[in-house]
């Protein structure tokens, strides 16, 4: 029998494709995004457009609310740890969770290393914006990737220009030779052997979600056009005025995502979605994306 | 050349399009009712199966899925299997009823408990196989009619069933590659096509 294997690991994050997992900070909103038919939720203490109003550090979440979130659904419960806070993600294995995001949402606990994730039973899913970053999670053991996107800014335009990146990068590295690929190995800096693959397969060796900024069923959908297998809503359901029904409503154009009837009956009579922030409004130094390398 | 659809409400439907292809099966998207026009079988994937049944009942999908079902072959994979059963131990599901079974979700436990276990199946008295077997958050067959076909059994319990043109599976072949189990319920070449293996069969 083999537990926690890559392939095991990479199974779950396969079972996920095609649906939404969204944040939520307590049962009640576990439950109410799984009713909508969520496909996973992440449980974390306090959502991203919540973190940075508040500012301080940012850390992985008290264990009982964990628990609480866990027995209250059914669903796969993710939760994030800090990047290269392996002790964090030590304690959230033990307490059996589902999927750890090891999150640039969270105060960084490591400036220069990522978690080498293959040491545990529990897949990983990290963020990127770009190819070579993508490719180096997973060479340190992540089972899905993501966009960083911008989160909690309710803004999709980071989302979008890391997700078009990542599908360039591996657009582009279709189409070079085999002695190409090793220049581009070190260019990237991502492994050369992750480099044959993709340029083999056309497509990560992992699936492919996006994140940070989702806020409207159009957003999901043209996330989904893009190249996402899934999608992360965090801030975007539970900062908006009709959490229940926009949840509904994003879980649905997800689904038929290049269908544009049922994305606009989907959006009709939803209140208002969250304010969210241009990026002209966060700093360099708040970005949340450029925590990770 | 038959036409095989794969439910694409969520899940993991991707890798069934791609063994499906790789046996010669053309292989289309099920979104819709309409979509179950034309189509020679259906393959419900794993994924979850809360999120499966409500969107089946969004976008009004049930009857005509239990209509499909009734006259063509399903396979279905995890959430598939559940959504194939008559009764569940999860209200919130409302399940197809194709198969005289009842499903316990997420038995094994959580994401930690999910592994590769080789398993021997046993499709008909001539033809075995050991396979790898991927269970991931898989739920476990709890009760079955006695008539219906046990192709595979670990831990004690069922994870294969045949039942007339129905295969249902709690672990995931798709995940390792593996093609028999759609060749079994779409390739009329096979030589455990499952009219030929299925003592109760009635066509």
């Amino acid at each position: 029998m083999s537990k926690g294997t890559f392939d095991v690991k990479v199974g779950l994050a396969e079972m996920l494709k095609g649906g939404v997992i969204m944040d939520v900070t307590n049962s009640d909103q576990a439950k109410i995004a799984e009713d909508a038919g969520a496909c996973a939720v992440m449980a974390l203490e306090r959502i991203p457009s919540d973190i940075r109003r508040d500012g301080g550090i940012s850390r992985m979440s008290d264990p009982e609310m964990i628990n609480g979130i866990q027995n209250a659904v059914t669903i796969p419960v993710m939760a994030k740890c800090r990047i290269g806070h392996f002790a964090e993600a030590q304690v959230l294995e033990t307490l059996e969770i589902d999927f750890i995001d090891e999150s640039e949402v969270l105060t960084p606990a490591d400036e220069h290393n990522h978690i080498w994730k293959h040491n545990f039973k529990v897949p990983f899913v990290c963020g990127c914006r770009d190819l070579g970053e993508a490719l180096r999670r997973i060479s340190e053991g992540a089972a899905m990737i993501r966009t960083k996107g911008e989160a909690g800014s309710g803004n999709i335009v980071e989302a979008v220009r890391h997700m078009r990146t990542v599908m360039n990068g591996i657009k582009r590295i279709t189409q070079l030779d085999e002695e190409e690929l090793v220049a581009e190995s070190k260019s990237i800096g991502a492994p050369l052997s992750l480099i044959q693959q993709v340029s083999k397969l056309g497509k990560l060796p992992v699936p492919n979600f996006a994140a940070g900024g989702i806020a409207t069923p159009a957003d999901a959908s043209l996330m989904m056009q893009l190249g996402a297998e899934s999608v992360f809503v965090g801030s975007g359901i539970f900062k908006s005025d009709d959490p229940k029904a926009r949840a509904k409503a994003v879980v649905e154009a997800t689904t038929h995502f290049e269908d544009p009837k049922i994305i606009a009956k989907a959006s009709t009579g939803l209140k208002k979605a969250m304010k969210g922030l241009d990026m002209s409004e966060i700093p360099q130094e708040e970005r949340l994306q450029e925590r990770g390398w | 050349m038959i036409k095989v659809g794969v439910l694409e409400l969520q899940g993991n439907f991707s890798m069934h399009h791609k063994i499906l292809q790789n046996i010669g099966i053309k292989s289309v998207a099920v979104k819709k009712s309409s979509q179950l026009i034309g189509i020679d079988g259906l393959v419900i994937p794993g994924g979850e199966s809360t999120t499966m049944s409500l969107l089946i009942q969004t976008f009004n999908m049930y009857e005509s899925l239990v209509d499909f079902g009734q006259s063509h072959p399903v396979l279905g994979t995890c959430a598939g299997l559940i959504l194939m059963s008559k009764t569940t131990d999860d209200k919130r599901i409302k399940p197809l009823g194709l198969v005289d079974i009842h499903i316990q979700r997420n038995a094994y436990g959580r994401q930690i408990e999910s592994r590769t276990e080789k398993i021997k199946f046993n499709f008909s008295n001539q033809y075995q196989l050991v396979l790898p077997a991927t269970i991931i958050r898989a739920p476990i067959i709890k009760e079955m009619n006695r008539n219906l076909k046990v192709i595979g059994i670990y831990d004690n319990r069922p994870v294969a069933i045949l039942s007339g043109h129905h295969l249902c599976l709690s672990f995931h072949p798709e995940l390792n590659g593996i093609n028999i189990f759609h060749r079994v319920l779409f390739d009329k070449e096979c030589k455990v096509y499952y009219k030929n293996i299925n003592e109760h069969y009635v066509a």
